[in-house]
């Protein structure tokens, strides 16, 4: 392969279209032409977005991990030749303020460290009896309520939602407004004035809570904001709102289709899932959680950067200004690291998956959304033993164009 | 075995402190690695080994 050209002067008709097309009968594998690139001689493949410009995809683990740990390349979306997701992610690039999921480092670090505290491996698990009671209810909710049910909106939307309400220190009495506009933000069937509606009740809620919180603090990431960083001045209210904002939606939407898509393919592996339902063991059940991680990869549309400088790579060259997109589906489903990879195995170690992305801007919320994936697997399937489909699998929508991958419904009966 | 870490690197993953509980821990204040062993026992090599491989800021370094 050439790779002096830059790919904006190169003829795009030839690069093939990312995101790429799944198979029809194969919903949780990526996609074949992406999957065959593995096994090119070059790191980098050409691909073309939505809006006709050209950039490099990597899908190798190997090639991924050197450089998403290269800081000549930048999530900032706001530079030129920054490889978007969509229209409207490229407006509010060109518009909107940046949070630090889309800030280089030095400052990306500043303001990530500022939300750290209460994601520790402690204090995430001094959350699990909280997080485990929320779970039970929403069972309970569900085995009173009529069959068959959506699972998506009975249970893996919510659940997440009253999580993340219950570390921002949300009151219990809104945890409903705050979870129907969460909800109103993250569905496909809202217009763009519903959404933008709903983010500014949000927004404005949660800068009223803050200033409440700066005279009466609890024991919440909200007062810890309000209290340490906006009372000290190293944060305004907006950039604080910002911040809850982020949270939020990253929070809500990936873990909600995780639980979604966890449970279709715990349902399509039955012995997977026995073993599953049969084990007390936490070490079993962190094992499987990081299998279904890694198996499912949700985040499929790709870490996406941009190069800052001319990048010289395994024998090729990423000129600056050149969009990079990492396919963390194909990393974790590349065989020189994960024998027999396209195989669901629970008992595998699956440790060292990127479905939380790798480098600086690591997915913060991991250590809860592990959390919480290990509360609802360790209790669904035993409290519901006899839970199954109500429709045929490949009648379930698969959110094949979304920017996080899971069910839209998952109509399910016991 | 000797471990040493770089603060200024980590990016508060905790994932250190899940792969070796007994090696690592986090400050309360902002989840940065803290190092409770530096010198660890044999029997814990390959779950630091495993801290190192996971480390997203590669903040963790070994000397076998
Ligand atoms: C299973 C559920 C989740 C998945 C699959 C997931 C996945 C990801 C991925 C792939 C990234 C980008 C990493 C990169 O660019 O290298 C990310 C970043 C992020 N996630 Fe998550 N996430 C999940 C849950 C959560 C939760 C529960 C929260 C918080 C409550 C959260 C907060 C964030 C934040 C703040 C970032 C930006 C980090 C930064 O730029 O420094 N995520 N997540
Ligand atoms: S794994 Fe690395 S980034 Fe995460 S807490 Fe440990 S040292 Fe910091």
């Amino acid at each position: 392969m050439t790779t002096t050209v830059n790919p904006a002067e190169n003829d795009s008709a030839e690069a093939p279209v990312y995101p790429m097309e799944r198979a029809s009968k194969c919903p949780f594998d990526p996609p074949p032409v992406q999957q065959a690139m593995l096994d090119q001689d070059s790191p980098l493949a050409k691909i073309r977005l939505f809006d006709d410009s050209t950039h490099w995809l990597v899908t190798r683990y190997a090639d991924q991990r050197t450089l998403l740990s290269d800081d000549r390349l930048s999530v900032d979306i706001s530079k030129p030749g920054y490889p978007h997701e969509s229209v409207q992610s490229k407006d509010a690039a060109e518009g909107g303020t940046l949070s630090f999921a889309t800030i280089d480092d030095p400052e990306h670090a500043r303001l990530r460290r500022m939300v750290t505290a209460p994601f520790t491996i402690k204090r995430i698990e001094a959350m699990r009896p909280a997080v485990q009671r929320i779970t039970d209810e929403l069972i309970d909710d569900l085995l009173a309520g009529p069959k068959p049910a959506d699972l998506v909106d009975a249970f893996a939307l919510p659940l997440p939602s009253l999580v993340i309400s219950e570390l921002l220190g949300v009151p219990y009495d809104r945890h409903e407004f705050f979870q129907d506009h969460s909800k109103t933000f993250i569905s496909r069937t809202s217009t763009d004035e519903e959404r933008m509606g709903a983010v500014t009740e949000l927004a404005t809620y949660l800068g009223g809570l803050i200033v409440e919180k700066m005279k009466d603090p609890g024991d919440d990431l909200l007062s810890q904001i309000a209290h340490e960083r906006v009372a000290a001045g190293e944060l305004s209210v907006p950039e604080a709102i910002q911040m809850a904002v982020l949270l939020l939606i990253a929070g809500h939407e990936t873990t909600a289709n995780m639980i979604a898509l966890s449970t279709v393919a715990l349902l399509e592996n039955p012995d997977q899932l026995q073993a599953l339902r049969e084990t007390d063991d936490p070490k079993a059940v962190s094992a499987a959680v990081e299998e279904l991680l890694r198996y499912l990869t949700i985040a499929h549309n790709g870490r996406r950067q941009v190069a800052l400088e001319d990048i010289e790579h395994d024998g090729a060259i990423i000129r600056a200004g050149e969009g990079v997109i990492m396919a963390s589906d194909s990393a974790n489903r590349d065989p020189r690291v994960f024998a027999d990879p396209d195989k669901l195995d629970l008992s595998r170690d699956a440790r060292q998956h990127m479905a939380f992305g790798f480098g600086v801007h690591q997915c913060l919320g991991q250590p809860l959304a592990r959390m919480e994936l290990q509360v609802v697997f360790s209790t669904l399937f035993k409290r519901i033993p006899t839970l199954r489909l109500a429709v045929a699998s490949d009648e379930l929508p698969f959110k094949y164009d979304g920017i996080v991958y899971g069910v839209h419904k998952l109509p399910v009966t016991w | 075995m000797k471990v040493t870490i770089d603060q200024d690197k980590c990016v508060a993953s905790g994932q250190c402190v899940t792969a070796a509980l007994d090696v690592f821990d986090q400050r309360d204040e902002d989840g940065i690695v803290v190092l409770l062993d530096a010198n660890p026992p044999a029997h814990l090599a390959d779950d630091v080994r495993q801290a190192a491989a996971v480390c997203p800021a590669l903040a963790i370094i070994i000397e076998e």
